[in-house]
């Protein structure tokens, strides 16, 4: 089975086909805010920030996008989808045996996909050790995104992750936190602050905003690793 | 004689200059060591400070990223508290890395439990694909840790240790190399093992097999050696029996009788040397000879 689809038409996609590709997955056109709390966060980086497109997603210098958090990947493989990563056709298997598309997502089985992830606090990790990778080869230009959710900061590996790097000064390393509010003990005092205590770059805004969004993901911020907290509904039933 | 943690930073030093694909990662251990190296290459040798779970994940993405990692602390350290990031951050990424430990199972008895590592190549065994190599001593240290950077971009575990043997052997990696003949059985030696197997087994009449690369393990050659009479006894300077299986595979065509010689699972709530560890273990060379005469005769 393949999942790369021709590259012939992803980049008119637009994000209201996103409910329907996610329909193909669920078999539902309506999705609660949880499935859909990284749906715009993702649409924006694929469709106006990330440099990096089906043709050119084994390039060195690509923009690089890690999905840490794992789980409810739906959302994902949509964006993926309808940016012409995946075919479309693919969605219907999810979690089917022979399925690419799993539950949590496989990078040996999907192009584009730059982690496998799904057991929590790994990304970050992995996306400090690739922005060093880069910037040891001399490519200085490619951007590290790694997306997390406001429950997964509570695995202590991503406080390692933050501290070395706001140390460092690891310039192209970009977090986007979805806060769902979903942490069992909260953080008090918000997540931006914990990233701001080790000198990073932080914004924080409403994660439905797609300008908001945009302005803080292109935001300038020399020197120094930024990360953008999007704010969305809190999650139910937890 | 210099240690092998010595002979790691010297000939990962000069390698640094040469290969661009290779980068250092460290947390706090061995660091002062890595100083010169790390101003000749600040982008390539990076401390990222006591955070073991980071060096780990940090090592998966420099993989990533197409760089040969190389990752390095105590074995409790590398191996035990960051295990689900070996498993994850490596393995299941598809990607390879160059862990380096030191201090092994018993090389700081005066640090305790907490800086005893026995479990570490068990632990591994339940990864698919891992290379493990244990030398014996600083030159053989130099040729695996060599292989290993040039080892494409397998998942490789070099073992060091304070506890090193007189002379190096000639080794091939991969390899078990045939260091006495006899007809009574096969003491197959682990690294830091080999002297005392050597000295136990004086006038037996049994073969001695030496091993610095303990996975793969060379079914072959283990089952060249023990010949009709498959009589072996495994002397591993960690926890006891973790080849077993491996030697039980090997021989799986004929009858055969293994016994694993090594590090306890108890904790032993001593303090004190290296040699004294070892004469309680069992492992020294007068209870090594009683075990394997008793065991083979």
């Amino acid at each position: 089975m393949t999942t790369n689809a021709s590259a012939e038409t992803p980049t008119e996609s637009r994000f209201e086909d996103l409910p329907a590709l996610m329909g193909l997955m669920t078999g539902d056109e309506k999705h609660g805010p949880a499935a859909t709390s990284t749906l715009d966060a993702l649409w924006v980086l694929y469709d106006r920030v990330l440099r990096v497109t089906p043709a050119d997603a084994e390039a060195q210098d690509r923009d690089r996008f890690l999905l840490s958090k794992g789980h409810g990947p739906m959302a994902y493989y949509a964006v993926l989808a309808a940016k012409g990563f995946i075919d479309p056709e693919v969605l219907p298997s999810f979690g089917g045996y022979d399925s690419p598309l799993g539950h949590h997502p496989d990078r040996l089985l999907i192009p584009g996909v730059e982690i496998a992830s799904g057991s929590l606090g790994h990304g970050l990790p992995l996306a400090v050790g690739t922005a060093l990778g880069l910037r040891a080869q001399g490519l200085t230009d490619p951007a590290v995104w790694v997306l997390v959710g406001d429950a997964e900061f509570d695995e202590g590996s991503n406080a390692e992750a933050v501290a070395f790097a706001g140390a460092y000064g690891l310039d192209r390393l970009h977090v986007v936190v979805i806060d769902n509010s979903s942490a069992t003990h909260g953080w008090q005092g918000g997540i931006a602050a914990r990233f701001e205590a080790e000198g990073w770059s932080t914004a924080t805004v409403d994660g439905r905003d797609h300008e908001a969004l945009h302005r803080a993901f292109t935001a300038e911020h020399p020197g120094r690793p930024h990360v953008v907290v999007a704010r969305v509904e809190p999650k139910e039933n937890h | 004689m210099d240690t092998m943690r010595d002979r790691f930073v010297d000939v990962t030093t000069r390698l640094l200059d040469e290969d661009p694909r290779l980068a250092v990662v460290l947390a706090d251990i061995t660091a002062a060591a890595f100083t010169p190296a790390q101003e000749r290459h600040p982008d390539r040798v990076v401390n990222v400070g006591i955070r073991e779970q980071l060096l780990i994940g940090a090592a998966g993405g420099l993989a990533l990223s197409g760089m040969r990692p190389i990752a390095h602390t105590f074995a409790s350290f590398l191996i035990e508290r960051p295990f689900e990031q070996v498993k994850l951050d490596l393995v299941h990424q598809g990607v390879g890395a160059v862990l380096v430990s030191a201090a092994g199972s018993y090389d700081w008895p005066a640090g305790g439990r907490t800086h005893m590592s026995p479990g570490d190549v068990a632990l591994l065994d339940t990864l698919p694909d891992w290379t493990v190599h244990v030398p014996g001593h600083p030159d053989e240290a130099e040729q695996l840790l060599r292989h290993a950077y040039a080892d494409g971009d397998r998942n490789v575990y070099v073992r060091l240790s304070a506890h090193q043997n007189e002379a190096a052997v000639a080794v091939e990696p991969g390899r078990f190399t045939t260091v006495r003949t006899g007809s009574r059985g096969v003491v197959l030696a682990v690294g830091p093992m080999l002297d005392a197997v050597l000295a136990a087994t004086e006038g037996l009449d049994v073969t001695v097999l030496y091993a610095a690369t303990v996975r793969p393990f060379d079914a072959a050659g283990l089952r060249a050696a023990a010949g009709d009479r498959a009589d072996v006894v495994l002397v591993e300077p960690y926890l006891a029996g973790t080849s077993a299986n491996e030697a039980h595979a090997a021989l799986s065509d004929r009858p055969h009788r293994v016994l694993g010689l090594g590090v306890p699972r108890e904790e032993h709530r001593h303090y004190g040397s290296i040699p004294e560890h070892l004469a309680a273990y069992g492992l020294d060379a007068p209870a090594l000879r009683e075990r394997i005469a008793t065991f083979l005769w």
